[in-house]
């Protein structure tokens, strides 16, 4: 299963990007190949419609569960539709690696 | 030639933006199919937001205040929903035609549950299977996260949009016929969506 999560760098000791529509990555990982991939945002500088924007390409890479701080109203209503589970970790702090370590733990 | 000018004029008129319906548990399948017809007939569509005004009033057994307040509208909203959405029943059931779970405006609102081991928050697409594990540590200590907060502050208070003066609402008299004692401007619903357009609007 892929899942994605918002970083502010292109590192695993990046820490988690606490906005969903403008963070400055997204990594897309795979809990069974455990292979991770770092795709900068393009909606990061977006004035509007960040949101939507980035919901797309996400879901285009076929992720079925969103780590991030935040997500918006309109944001959630899509995922939602695409039935695509969220995950809000309030820690601003915690790192890519870490994150990525609670998610191997669950198998 | 005054009838002509007056429908000209209300066709022009934008009406007012539906409210996005919220709905809590969308059907997991798509529609239905009567026994034994062979031919295929024009399909009923029926709204997700009939399919839940169905599903609460007649399966949940709520009231329609109850129901309409589940679903983020009016009661008499609500009324005229739950009445199409039980003609269009009644239409497949007798002419024997298939029913279509499709469109409309609402807004899915998935339950939230808490992980007391890392702290964060999920939520579950997948209603149908029960919750166990935290979605990201996969720990077993999760609960349901219940949002009750954000109606109670906002209901049945009325507020002046010029001077934002409060009074609380009496029932059966609607917000618009109170007049604020200070300024003598028209009154509304607090929370009402449009509020901040209606500032300096109707003064006296």
């Amino acid at each position: 299963m892929k899942v994605a999560i918002t970083s502010t760098g292109n590192s695993p000791e990046s820490t988690l990007d606490s906005r969903f529509g403008r963070c400055a990555y997204f990594v897309v990982y795979d809990t069974e190949s455990q292979a991770t991939e770092f795709i900068p945002n393009p909606n990061k500088e977006s004035v509007e419609g960040a949101g939507p924007a980035s919901v797309t390409l996400v879901a285009s890479r076929g992720v079925k569960k969103v780590v991030s701080g935040e997500f918006g109203a309109k944001v959630k209503a899509i995922f939602d539709q695409l039935q695509i589970q969220l995950v809000v970790l309030n820690e601003p702090e915690k790192k890519i690696r870490e994150i990525i370590d609670l998610l191997n733990h669950q198998n | 030639m005054f009838i002509n000018f007056v429908t000209n004029k209300c066709s022009k008129k934008m009406s007012r933006p539906k409210r996005i319906r919220k709905m809590t548990n969308p059907p997991h399948f798509k529609g239905f199919r009567p026994i034994g017809l062979s031919e295929e007939t024009s399909p009923v569509v029926l709204n997700y937001e009939e399919y839940e005004a169905i599903r609460l009033s007649d399966f949940e057994l709520h009231g329609q205040v109850e129901a309409s307040q589940i679903m983020n509208i009016s009661r008499p909203t609500y009324a005229r929903i739950y009445e199409s959405a039980r003609r269009k029943v009644a239409q497949a059931f007798v002419l024997g035609k298939a029913i279509v779970f499709e469109g409309g405006k609402v807004y899915f609102n998935s339950e939230w549950y808490s992980c007391n081991s890392c702290r964060c928050w999920f939520n579950h697409p997948a209603k149908q299977l029960e919750v166990k594990n935290c979605a990201l540590c996969g720990s077993t200590d999760v609960e349901q996260f219940n949002d009750n907060s954000e109606q109670s502050t906002t209901d049945d208070i009325c507020i002046c949009p010029n001077c934002n003066d409060e009074k609380a609402h009496t029932p059966g008299i609607p917000c618009k016929k109170e007049i604020c004692t200070k300024c003598n401007c028209q009154m509304m619903r607090k929370g009402a969506p449009h509020l901040h357009r209606m500032k300096n609007n109707n003064c006296q």
